[in-house]
């Protein structure tokens, strides 16, 4: 049986007088991307940002390769290897894009330039658009600098956090392509509304209602499963 | 509006284009209408006087629009800061006079005890800077009404610990030999000390802008000001980096103090509060967390002063305010600012 990546034990977490995760467990396996799904307010992006340390957790433990991280600060948790794209686009509108890719960098050697070669030929726009400010990128090309500049470093895990949202249908194609190659490079944890988006990237899934997880296994069985597909994120 | 401009049709891209233009054209070409009230040669010696003021106020500007733009803190101690920096580049002058540094000594022993007041009077505004931010402003962050309360506390209970180690009444400050007196350019009468102060401004804005622009805590700052938790969800320490950018804006402040005591020969307890307003305009016409905004505010802030004390002396002080509403309405993030 392989490691969990990611281990999160109970864990709940308010954000002011709302209890939104009550009690959220389950485990991630490393290498195996997971996707977390459940209809809008399950505590789904929530769970991504309490494993970061952004909304830190109330109670419960959460473990990164065995480590305890839950009282950890947002940038240790970065620099113990774990990558965040937020859903919001989160680019730096007044960097270039190159000053982007600067800043995520957290150690700039062969390696990392390597792995910029790897992104040059994902997302060829962002070479194009080197010198730009991020501010004048599209939306689709936002969401791959957004993803690009969390795939830099060599993280051993990457929580991204519903990366098609607002992007037209042909842009959220070449998105999940990119994804495919990504997880195969490391371990994703991918937040997803778009159920076909999702399947195509995962190996397991998590469902999330209330703020519990309430249904787990693996994707190629939620595919096949209308019940439960039905029940808890209403697609037949 | 520079991303606005990219993403528009050509036609609306023209016409956005034109009035970032007419904008820039206006915000300059107001400067020269003073030239149709004043002789060329008043006007020139204004203008030196405005632009040695402006890059006096930048150096205290910078700091607070830093502060501003990324730790969303309303500092109203800044002006303290400001005052420090005057009391002990005020003590050093004195101390290396009675070395014989300042009022006599050579060209080399006048630069150098500039210098050194400068160095101290930085080194203490920054440590002051970095107890306040780890004490007091800490404790107040994301609570504006606090901000204001608490800054304002510092800022008096600052100026009183002034009092104390130097006294309420006004000191006279001494000017080094080598930048006493004026230089004259063809009837313009250049105050030495004003070269000085411009070059030294000049460089500190230089020097901002090569740490923003090309350095990694530059572009770590920059982020910080658009976007802190993503900052932080890169694996930088935000409250390192706000302490950090805390004390570089107080012992810019402490810099922008001493240079001002040189400047106006005179130091008061209450200098600070006074500057303050200068540089809370300085920083709304600019534009919050733009230090290139802070440069050019500063600048017509300074010549605007100048022009209209000459002018309208009674109006001086009022004029700013009024080009700051100005600007306000026209663009409420400032000039440099972000929508």
């Amino acid at each position: 049986m392989p490691e969990p990546i990611l281990t999160l034990k109970d864990v709940h977490t308010h954000i002011g007088l709302h209890h939104v995760l009550q009690g959220v467990t389950f485990e991630v396996t490393a290498g195996r991307s997971t996707v977390l799904l459940g209809r809008n307010g399950s505590g789904k992006s929530t769970t991504l940002r309490t494993v970061m340390g952004l909304t830190p957790a109330s109670s419960g433990q959460i473990k990164l390769d065995g480590k305890a991280i839950e009282e950890r600060k947002p940038f240790e948790i970065a620099r113990l290897g774990v990558g965040f794209v937020p859903e919001d686009q989160a680019v730096l509108y007044n960097l270039s894009v190159e000053e982007n890719f600067r800043l995520a960098m957290l150690v700039e050697n062969e390696q990392t330039w390597e792995r910029m070669e790897t992104i040059f030929e994902l997302f060829p726009d962002l070479k194009k658009f080197w010198r730009s400010k991020a501010g004048i990128l599209s939306g689709g090309q936002k969401q791959m600098l957004a993803i690009a500049r969390a795939f830099v470093n060599d993280h051993q895990l990457l929580l991204i956090d519903e990366p098609s949202k607002g992007l037209a249908p042909i842009v959220v194609e070449q998105l999940g392509e990119s994804l495919i190659q990504i997880k195969d490079k490391t371990t994703v944890i991918l937040v997803e509304q778009n159920f076909n988006l999702a399947s195509q990237v995962g190996a397991d899934y998590f469902i999330l209602d209330d703020g519990r997880v309430v249904h787990h296994g693996l994707i190629e069985d939620l595919v096949e499963d209308y019940e439960i597909k039905q029940k808890y994120l209403g697609i037949g | 509006m520079d991303s606005e401009i990219a993403l528009a049709e050509p036609e609306t891209r023209f016409a956005l284009d034109a009035k970032k233009w007419a904008f820039r054209i206006g915000s300059v070409g107001i400067w020269v209408l003073p030239i149709i009230w004043i002789d060329v040669t008043t006007y020139l010696v204004l203008t030196v006087a405005g632009v040695t003021m402006g890059m006096l106020l930048f150096l205290t500007a910078s700091g607070l629009t830093l502060i501003f733009g990324l730790m969303d803190v309303l500092n109203l101690a800044h002006g303290a800061f400001f005052a420090w920096g005057a009391y002990v580049g005020f003590s050093i002058l004195n101390a290396l006079n009675a070395l014989g540094w300042v009022e006599t000594g050579t060209l080399g022993q006048s630069a150098g005890s500039v210098l050194l007041a400068l160095v101290v009077a930085l080194a203490v505004g920054a440590m002051l800077g970095i107890a306040l931010e780890r004490i007091i402003i800490r404790q107040v962050y994301g609570d504006h009404l606090k901000q204001i309360l608490i800054t304002m506390g510092a800022s008096l209970v600052m100026a009183e610990i002034i009092k104390i180690f130097w006294g309420p009444n006004d000191e006279v400050v001494l000017v080094p030999l080598a930048f006493q007196g004026s230089y004259d350019v063809m009837d313009v009468i250049v105050n030495k000390f004003r070269v000085v102060a411009i070059f030294i401004g000049g460089a500190v804005f230089l020097g901002i802008q090569l740490v923003l622009r090309k350095t990694k805590l530059g572009i770590i700052v920059r982020a910080g000001v658009e976007n802190r938790e993503i900052v932080q969800a890169m694996g930088y320490n935000i409250n390192l980096i706000f302490t950090g950018v805390f004390a570089a804006g107080a012992a810019l402040a402490a810099v922008g103090g001493t240079m001002w005591s040189i400047f106006k020969e005179q130091i008061h307890p209450a200098m600070g509060e006074e500057n303050l307003i200068f540089a809370l305009i300085v920083v709304i016409i600019g534009g919050l967390g733009s230090v290139t905004g802070s440069f050019l505010g500063a600048i017509m802030v300074g010549l605007a002063f100048n022009y209209v004390a000459f002018l309208l002396p009674k109006l001086a002080l009022g004029v700013n305010i009024l080009i700051m509403a100005t600007i306000l309405l026209i663009r409420p993030w400032g000039l440099m600012g972000r929508e």
